[in-house]
């Protein structure tokens, strides 16, 4: 009998389905005449739209970067709508004013954004394709100072803030993507927490990609400034499609002295079917600075969707004494592939850099870590923690590790540990033979592997991290 | 309790047991012994379920059910529990939750309330005295960083907390020395009943002085070759194998 290979059973996508609520898209294909129309449709002021065009035209001159580890058909720019919006047109002041097909949707997706999410204290700010919907519990957090608005709303309300930070951690230069999104960004969140203060609740954006064909490209601004600290959670669905849908995000986070950012993804995109077709390309650039003396930004993330996952949340340890955190549990299954890690530049004296990588690999999944430890030469004392561990399921799969370290300054320190590992039969064996069921007995296996990582992440989402972690590798071990 | 009639298994291509037929009552203690290669630990494998191995032969009726069609939680939850030889470790995954999650599957399958962690707790105190361990393992990783004696008490701890009606034990007597081995017959001693019965299989008759059996048998090439009362693991002591096992699988 041997290894008792199971059959592959692939749980349907619990979300694959689409809201039939009219989306009023623009044609296909981007030139200067797509990045007026957007402006135009969103009434942005013209520093936005010069912005805008000024990306645009960069982004023409860029050539798709292809140094990752991931294969995908080559993308035709030129096939893809750049701008999706609900045909709701007044603005809605309260949930009860949601389309009720919109309210049935998030019902689906299990979003309460009734008085129950209230209970929990999390305030919502709801985007669906690229037009934000509703804001709750702005009341509150205006009492506080607190801004937490669409990015479109932010532009509107408070310019001087947005022009100040925006692209002053990712330049629309920075990277071919990053010069996509400048230029055709549909909206986001944005949040400004004022000093000294603390955001009593965790902020949080749910979003899915909805018309066929639709880009996704969210931008988030999320500044703290001296002495305040905000958590922000990330978690998003989206519906199954044959067609491959784009997805590249930016997201900046500003941490001035004192401050902290803690910044949560729970992410589950559709992956592609069990022969790898459709899915999500997540091509996301999300980078923080910590620009003020002990500031500390930290990014934690679970990533288990998307056919194809490109990202390196970053931060760049400006001000001495910063710290700068990832987290990370990626699994890639079927035929999903991952080249994720992150980037921490160490520019500042006595900064502090920890980085936990957990990639998980089942079926033919292709999982690579790539990070980077930069110590720039003023960095005295400046301090790095690596660990990025690896669990293979199934004799399929794939994990690459490509660690990058480069050090200019003498009295800078690193730890770089390494691990993989294969979940056998034998440690199922040892916990059904205790009575334990075997589809437990994978999930306790994999969240003892995950434990560093899920204890980084606000209780509400660790519970839905470990669900999810569970459906998506049912029927894997064997 | 337990009836195996000519049950045959094998691994990969390797045939192991060869039609080992054996009856086993409640509040007995049956000792497996033989040479290396014998198919002692393989057996106690097969009936645990472990799939690295398939069943080519023979029956395993275990209280009138057919126990080689049922998968190994089903079994455990029965009430039928294998300390290991060689016990895994599980990073992250701390023995607390491990052994709650267990005993909780295993009370649900029986239609019994789950307990709470504090619930949990208490009732781990006085198992914990048992095999002479301290609290503090409860929050270690399972198996992780423990010692070879550390991890066979941790498997007779398991056996307490679990409290099987069939216990085999698979050379739980290996890489122990002396005062370990005192502490985990005692621990089996002590969860003896009269309605629970134990499967002893191990290599030395050192073992059975403290685990005293009701009957021992001695396998060879795959087949019971001889069975007898405690008497016979003493004579196997005093003359070794050989006089029961002739090389190409004949019986004496």
């Amino acid at each position: 009998m041997g290894g008792s290979i199971e059959t592959l059973v692939n749980r349907e996508y619990q979300y694959g389905f689409v809201t039939d609520i009219e989306a009023e898209t623009i044609p296909r294909g981007l030139d200067e005449q797509t990045v007026r129309l957007i402006s135009a449709k969103k009434n942005e002021p013209q520093w936005l739209l010069d912005w805008r065009l000024k990306a645009l035209a960069r982004w023409t001159t860029m050539k798709e970067p292809h140094w990752s580890n991931v294969k995908y058909e080559p993308i035709n720019y030129q096939d893809v709508i750049y701008f999706s919006a609900p045909k709701t047109a007044k603005k809605l002041g309260s949930l009860d004013d949601v389309d009720p097909k919109l309210r049935e949707m998030y019902g689906k997706l299990g979003i309460s954004l009734s008085e129950q999410k209230r209970l929990n204290n999390v305030a919502v700010d709801v985007v669906m394709d690229s037009v934000s919907v509703g804001t709750s519990f702005k009341a509150e957090l205006n009492k506080l100072g607190i801004i937490f608005c669409s990015f479109g709303e932010a532009v509107r309300e408070h310019p001087d803030l947005v022009r100040k930070y925006l692209g002053s951690v990712v330049p629309h230069s920075d990277n071919f993507f990053a010069a996509l999104n400048s230029a055709v960004f549909s909206d986001g969140s944005f949040c400004y927490v004022p000093k000294g203060v603390r955001c009593p609740m965790e902020l949080s954006t749910y979003f899915r990609i909805n018309a066929e064909g639709t880009g996704q490209f969210e931008r988030t601004l999320i500044i703290a400034d001296e002495g305040a600290y905000v958590s922000y959670l990330e978690g998003c669905t989206a519906p199954k499609r044959d067609t491959n849908q784009l997805h590249a995000a930016v997201v900046e986070l500003i941490a001035l002295k004192d401050a902290t950012i803690k910044y949560s993804t729970v992410q589950n995109w559709f992956a592609g079917d069990e022969n790898g077709e459709g899915g999500i390309f997540n091509f996301v650039t999300k980078r923080g600075k910590c620009a003020g003396e002990n500031s500390k930004i930290s990014w934690t993330q679970v990533e288990t969707g998307s056919a194809i996952t490109w990202k390196y949340p970053s931060v760049i340890l400006q001000g001495d004494n910063s710290v700068g955190e990832f987290y990370s549990v990626a699994v890639v299954n079927n035929h999903q592939q991952a080249d994720t890690g992150t980037k921490m530049t160490h520019i500042g004296r006595n900064t502090r850099s920890t980085i936990v990588s957990k990639g998980i690999s089942a079926g033919q999944g292709n999982n690579s870590y790539r990070g980077q430890v930069k110590m720039m030469p003023k960095a005295a004392n400046a301090r790095n923690y690596t660990q990025c561990d690896s669990m293979l399921i199934g004799n399929r799969c794939g994990a690459h590790t490509f660690p990058y370290i480069e050090v200019q300054n003498p009295t800078a320190t690193l730890e770089h540990e390494a691990s993989t590992s294969k979940i056998g039969e034998d440690q199922i064996f040892y916990l059904t033979q205790r009575g334990i069921s075997r589809e437990n007995a994978v999930s306790m296996i994999v969240a003892g592997f995950c434990k560093d990582v899920f204890k980084e992440l606000p209780m509400e989402f660790a519970l839905e991290a470990q669900q999810l972690l569970g459906i998506t590798l049912e029927g894997s071990v064997g | 309790m337990l009836e195996i009639t000519d049950l045959q298994a094998k691994a990969g291509n390797r045939e192991i047991l060869r039609g080992i037929t054996l009856t086993v009552e409640p509040g007995e203690v049956h000792a497996i012994m033989g040479p290396n290669g014998s198919g002692k630990s393989t057996l106690a494998q097969v009936l645990a379920g472990n799939p690295a191995y398939e069943v080519t032969g023979g029956s395993a009726i275990y209280d009138g059910k057919d126990l080689l069609a049922m998968p190994p939680e089903e079994r455990a939850q029965a009430g039928v529990f294998l300390a290991f030889q060689y016990p895994v470790e599980i990073p992250g995954v701390s023995n607390a939750y491990f052994l709650r999650t267990a005993f909780n599957a295993i009370r649900q399958s029986r239609g019994e309330d789950e307990v709470d962690p504090i619930e949990f707790l208490d009732y781990m105190e006085k198992k914990l005295e048992l095999v002479d361990m301290d609290v503090e393992m409860l929050s270690r990783s399972v198996n992780m960083g423990f010692s070879g004696g550390e991890k066979k008490r941790n498997e007779i701890l398991q056996m307490a907390v679990l409290e099987p009606r069939l216990a085999l034990l698979d050379e739980t007597d290996s890489g122990l020395d002396i005062d370990a081995l005192r502490i985990v017959a005692n621990g089996v001693n002590a969860l003896k009943r009269p309605d629970n019965a134990t499967i002893v299989v191990t290599h030395y008759q050192r073992l059975l002085n403290y685990i005293v059996p009701d009957y021992v048998h001695v396998l060879a090439h795959g087949r019971i070759v001889k069975s007898g009362d405690k008497g016979l693991a003493l004579e196997l002591e005093a003359k070794g194998y050989d006089w029961l096992v002739e090389p190409q699988g004949a019986v004496a």
